[in-house]
């Protein structure tokens, strides 16, 4: 077995892969496709993180982009943040990058078959959604009515804007995109994302829900979704916190009881809703 | 007549009269007109006097804002089963927004100094009438406050 093929074998393990392909998307994001330096492949579930590491800067976790289908490339999609995405940003292709993971809870796409889904997303809120549409669309048949429902701050900033189109382009999928606001030339929808919930045609009763954003997005996406009728056991949010070792260990994710690393990032709404009320936590 | 029929049955058909009494319906009718506008074309323009609203059919209406030197810039838009305009609810009765067709719209405009009279000596009617006003009107506070906080603006530095 190589060495990219013993997963969490030991957590704290760093595995050098290198960079295949850097894809500008946004003007300060990117996606990274990356292979196991010798070989190998890199399963993962939809809703997992990576911590990715550079040397000279350090650890950062990313939400990883690709489709769990396909284990030989890992991706990711970061936005130019703070140093250590920089420095990550400023890597070239062919170069190599540190990886510990995957960790985490991820998306229950598997528990959602029979289901209505509806993912909420809010700007960079689609990456860590994007493997859970992946592997939604490849079990089409599987789920009732399927919901994408994406909110970006303009035109401009759009993420996977050409993914977008292609999946809107299918009969039996509802893709709705809106921005906050617009300039000439923009024939779709300008609002809060939380508007494109009202008629998006979903049997609330039986439905799941994936809810993926900024925290304040995702508050009154939540909001938005439980006065559509969905009850909040089915709703699940993809937290984002500092998290250091990916295993519990350290305490830097600490929410509340749960590690984010460790206990989520992914969680049934429910479960976090007192969390989510607490100020400043 | 047929007119009027026909101008009851599109209202019916809209989301704002759920719940509206046939006799309150037969009141907003008498001040209503079915319209129509090209892509491109204005609903009203900021300044003008708001004497209508209008009850959307299908269509795209993008609510624009100008500001010298620049393109305008979409703030909202109101599709089909939408409400569009409150300026004539609340004085100088002036529109605050230009309003412009994204797409074709068909769109039930009201005559609100029309209305207006029928709310006065009805306060029924003008219950109902505010009733349904007031939430597009917290609606659109509460999406204006959303957007004012970057909802989708970078998280923690990393």
């Amino acid at each position: 077995m190589n060495v990219a093929m013993q997963q969490l074998a030991d957590p704290m393990d760093i595995r050098p892969f290198r960079i295949e392909k850097i894809r500008k998307e946004l003007a300060d994001t990117f996606t990274m496709e990356l292979v196991p330096e010798g070989g190998g492949s890199f399963a993962f579930k939809p809703g997992q993180f990576n911590m990715l590491y550079t040397f000279g800067a350090g650890e950062v976790p990313i939400s990883i982009s690709g489709d769990p289908a396909d284990p030989s490339k890992l991706v990711h999609t970061i936005r130019r943040v703070g140093a250590i995405t920089q420095a990550i940003g400023n890597l070239s292709e062919g170069m190599a990058v540190g990886v510990r993971g995957p960790f985490g809870t991820p998306w229950p796409v598997e528990e959602a078959f029979g289901s209505d889904l509806v993912i909420l997303a809010g700007g960079l809120g689609l990456a860590p959604l994007r493997p859970a549409i992946y592997m939604a669309l490849a079990n089409r048949h599987r789920f009732g009515k399927v919901v994408l429902l994406y909110g970006s701050r303009s035109p401009a900033e759009i993420l996977f804007p050409k993914e977008l189109e292609k999946w809107r382009g299918r009969f039996d999928t509802k893709v709705r995109v809106t921005v906050d606001r617009a300039e000439p030339g923009w024939g779709g929808h300008v609002g809060v994302v939380t508007k494109l919930v009202t008629g998006a045609g979903f049997d609330p009763m039986h439905t799941v829900a994936f809810v993926c954003g900024p925290e304040i997005m995702m508050r009154y996406g939540i909001q938005a979704l439980e006065q559509a009728g969905i009850d909040s056991s089915s709703i699940y949010v993809s937290m984002e916190r500092n998290m250091k070792c990916g295993i519990g260990l350290c305490g830097h994710c600490q929410w509340g009881a749960p590690f984010v690393c460790k206990d989520g990032p992914v969680f049934r709404f429910d479960e976090v809703a007192d969390a989510f009320k607490v100020r400043e936590l | 007549m047929v007119q009027v029929d026909n101008l009851g049955r599109i209202l019916e058909e809209h989301p704002f009269a759920e719940g509206l009494e046939p006799a309150l319906k037969e009141l907003m009718i008498g001040c209503a007109a079915n319209e129509r506008f090209e892509a491109g074309q204005f609903l009203f323009r900021e300044g003008g006097d708001a004497k209508k609203f209008y009850l959307v059919r299908s269509g795209v209406v993008a609510v624009e804002v100008h500001a010298p030197g620049r393109q305008a810039l979409t703030v909202e838009t109101v599709d089909d089963g939408g409400v569009l305009g409150w300026s004539w609810l609340v004085a100088p009765h002036k529109w605050t927004f230009d309003a412009r067709a994204q797409t074709l719209v068909r769109a039930l405009s009201f005559d609100t100094t029309c209305l207006m009279r029928k709310m006065d000596s009805d306060p029924i009617l003008g219950y109902q009438v505010l009733k349904r006003f007031v939430p597009v009107m917290a609606h659109r506070l509460h999406a204006a406050r959303m957007q004012m906080f970057d909802l989708y603006g970078p998280g923690k530095k990393g």
